[in-house]
């Protein structure tokens, strides 16, 4: 739960009033808060951290975090993925 | 340990660590405040590819780590109650009690269910009008804005099943605590970029001028951590100062819708850090406003009062009196069975370590 994960924002929308998304994870789609980063638009990255987006994020960043994660196999932990190792 | 040509980019990394060889003149105790910093120096080796003179003390940001052990055992009570859902984030399910952690309560029959997020415990909450949902909120600045959503979102949906196990930690009064501690041999600190992204770099300002140490905004890859310990190095001899690597999230005045959300449900309290002790105005609970939403005073676990074993010494650890690899217990009680048995020792200060560079008597 720690860390920050840049995903790409790909659909918004609003549920109970609150502002919501999916963001694309290299692959892995999640739906996600976007109630603190009100002027984000889709096609553009963020940090998700337990399915908030806390900030946006150049693209180039992202996608260089993106594959240290992948690198480091704690994607689909962080992301809290069915079947990840959790034992990190 | 790792070489050069495993950074993604070996010729930047190589111009840095020579940088560094050059810049050091002096002896550098430098704290890494976040484990995912702490993760990404054991892992890349670069405490190992370092001037000697540099020593990198690993810090208390892992919010698993620091929960202290009376609200672990308040979780306890509280999710084995048959009208509970337990709702929590995967990692503190193996942490420890007095006695059992939430596995073992799952496990006698409790209903305990890890969550991606804080949302997911409201929905569970609008699913099951006849049962008590109750979230688990712990972590550090850069969690809470979700956390708060959650009993925010909570009370605008009218849920008086949802209530909420706070127990939240702040990082500025921890770098003072550490400050302030007798022998203190830490000279500069680099802090989290994610939890800076959030609460942005202002509050760190007064610290700098206060302690006149140094503090770098660093991400955790391990470019960003080198070019934090660089940015640190070269202000030996000059004026402290705060300053952020180039990591793109992190703006001065950080998240302020997100801040302005935890001023309205949270408000600031005492709180005890597992392996350290109390810290004055170190952590948040929730305001008065959202008091109906405490999970603690709904069922009265409030007195619960456990105190850390006296044998732990990752209050140590922690202060950089210690490496974790000298703790009479690394390796022993500490095992990765269990890990996290202990704070700063199978947990995230020391999982680098038995991850990357496991005790020889390990099997």
């Amino acid at each position: 739960m720690c860390l920050g994960i840049p995903g790409r924002i790909t659909e918004k929308y609003e549920r109970d009033g609150v502002p919501m998304g999916k963001a694309d994870f290299g692959g892995i789609s999640k739906e996600i808060c976007l109630a603190y980063v009100p002027d984000i638009e889709i096609g553009q990255y963020t940090i998700v951290h337990v399915g908030f987006a806390i900030t946006e994020l150049d693209e180039a960043s992202a996608l260089e975090s993106l594959r240290l994660f992948e690198e480091m196999g704690t994607l689909a932990e962080e992301l809290g993925v069915a079947g990840a190792d959790t034992d990190a | 340990m790792k070489y050069l040509d495993e950074f993604r980019n070996p010729d930047l990394a190589r111009a840095l660590f020579d940088d560094l060889a050059r810049m050091t003149t002096r002896p550098w105790a430098i704290m890494e405040v976040c484990g995912g910093q702490t993760h990404s120096i054991i892992r890349n080796g670069i405490d190992q590819l370092l001037p000697d003179q540099i020593e990198l003390i690993h810090g208390p940001g892992c919010p698993v780590c620091v929960t202290p052990l009376e609200i672990i055992d308040k979780a306890l009570a509280i999710a084995a109650r048959p009208e509970v859902i337990f709702c929590s984030f995967g990692d503190m399910l193996r942490v420890p009690g007095s006695g059992q952690d939430l596995f073992g309560v799952k496990s006698a029959g409790g209903d305990v269910r890890i969550v991606y997020s804080p949302l997911d415990a409201v929905k569970l909450a609008q699913q099951h009008p006849d049962r008590e949902v109750v979230f688990f909120g712990i972590g550090f600045e850069t969690t809470a804005p979700a956390n708060a959503m959650a009993v925010f979102q909570a009370r605008q949906l009218g849920l008086a099943n949802f209530s909420m196990l706070v127990s939240h930690v702040l990082v500025p009064p921890a770098i003072a605590a550490i400050m302030e501690s007798p022998g203190n041999r830490v000279q500069a600190f680099l802090a989290a970029g994610h939890v800076c992204s959030v609460m942005g770099t202002w509050e760190y300002e007064p610290l700098v001028a206060r302690y006149h140490v140094p503090i770098v905004v660093t991400g955790f890859e391990p470019l960003d951590v080198l070019e934090g310990i660089r940015r640190t190095v070269v202000q030996a001899g000059s004026q402290a100062r705060c300053w952020r690597t180039p990591i793109r999230a992190v703006r001065h005045e950080g998240n302020v819708p997100a801040q302005k959300m935890l001023a309205d449900v949270f408000t600031v309290t005492d709180r005890k850090w597992r392996g350290i002790g109390a810290i004055p105005r170190s952590g948040w609970r929730l305001s008065d406003a959202y008091r109906a939403f405490d999970a603690e005073v709904r069922f009265q676990v409030e007195d619960i009062r456990t105190e850390e074993s006296p044998l732990c010494r990752s209050g140590d650890v922690l202060r950089g009196m210690l490496k974790p690899n000298q703790c009479p217990a690394f390796g022993k009680e500490c095992t990765r069975a269990r890990r996290w048995a202990r704070p700063w020792s199978p947990a995230r200060a020391r999982a680098p370590h038995y991850q990357y560079r496991p005790p020889r008597r390990w099997s």
